[in-house]
């Protein structure tokens, strides 16, 4: 329980300040970048070093490049439709969640297969 | 287009929005470890790069946009979805970086001390985010939309 709390305030200062970040930059394409920012990872991996070492951190960075890629497409796909359709951005973004779900497992399985 | 800072834009955000925010990320950060302890670090590692808070993000944005425009008498609805698209298209680019991050500590994580694999993947994310975004604006299409 305290590890989760830990993690939980510190995964919420992380990713409050890249939030804030990329609320004050401009043009709007610029400070998107701090949307996919690594906030969950930094802080995430700092302690998770600590508790479990090098190696397991190695193997949730390897499937963190997978869950990278799927959350490229899924943003892609969701400023596509935002660009195109009449849809809230609230909406679109939420249905379009199980892309994410589906690239990344499915990469995380290729990858266990045949690796 | 240059890249400056508009410190106006931390007034439009509500007290609740920064809670959220807080809450989002904290609940994304520990249910990630959770998956991580219950199924392995193969499973958990997918829920680092998970799109947690990009709902709410571009969701805000588009209605920071939108009230902005209805208080000059204009109707902001397709300026704030413009606004959300495009801070969409960005984190797309920001993905790359994420990517070049993973790919770093994956490389890195068991040959060096953790404050510097980490440090480093930042920096590393920081650059590959700033090219890609570079690269974008000097593209033809996309000099289009970035008027924002």
């Amino acid at each position: 329980m305290t590890q989760f709390l830990i993690r939980f305030v510190i995964g919420g200062l992380v990713v409050s300040g890249f939030a804030i970040c990329g609320e004050v930059l401009r043009p709007k394409s610029f400070a998107g970048l701090f949307g996919a920012a690594p906030s969950v990872a930094l802080a995430s991996l700092g302690l998770t070093f600590k508790h479990n070492g090098a190696q397991y951190v190695a193997i949730e960075a390897r499937s963190m490049m997978l869950g990278a890629v799927a959350f490229l497409v899924y943003a892609y796909l969701v400023g596509q439709v935002l660009k195109r359709g009449q849809a809230k951005a609230l909406t679109v973004s939420i249905l379009a969640m199980p892309v994410w779900f589906a690239l990344s497992f499915s990469g995380l399985w290729l990858l266990t297969r045949f690796a | 287009m240059q890249i400056r800072f508009d410190l106006r834009s931390l007034k439009e955000t509500r007290a609740h929005e920064y809670v959220a925010r807080f809450l989002f990320g904290g609940l994304c950060t520990g249910v990630a470890w959770i998956i991580a302890k219950k199924f392995g670090p193969a499973i958990g590692g997918l829920f680092l790069a998970f799109p947690a808070i990009f709902p709410a993000a571009v969701s805000m944005i588009q209605d920071h946009e939108r009230r902005s425009k209805a208080e000059i008498g204009y109707d902001g609805t397709s300026r704030g979805r413009e606004a959300a698209a495009l801070d969409a298209f960005g984190a797309s680019i920001g993905c790359a970086g994420l990517l070049a991050f993973a790919l770093w500590t994956w490389r890195f994580a068991t040959r060096f001390t953790s404050s510097y694999v980490l440090l480093t993947s930042l920096s590393l994310w920081i650059l590959v985010s700033a090219a890609g975004y570079l690269i974008r604006s000097h593209w033809p299409r996309g000099k289009r939309t970035q008027t924002l």
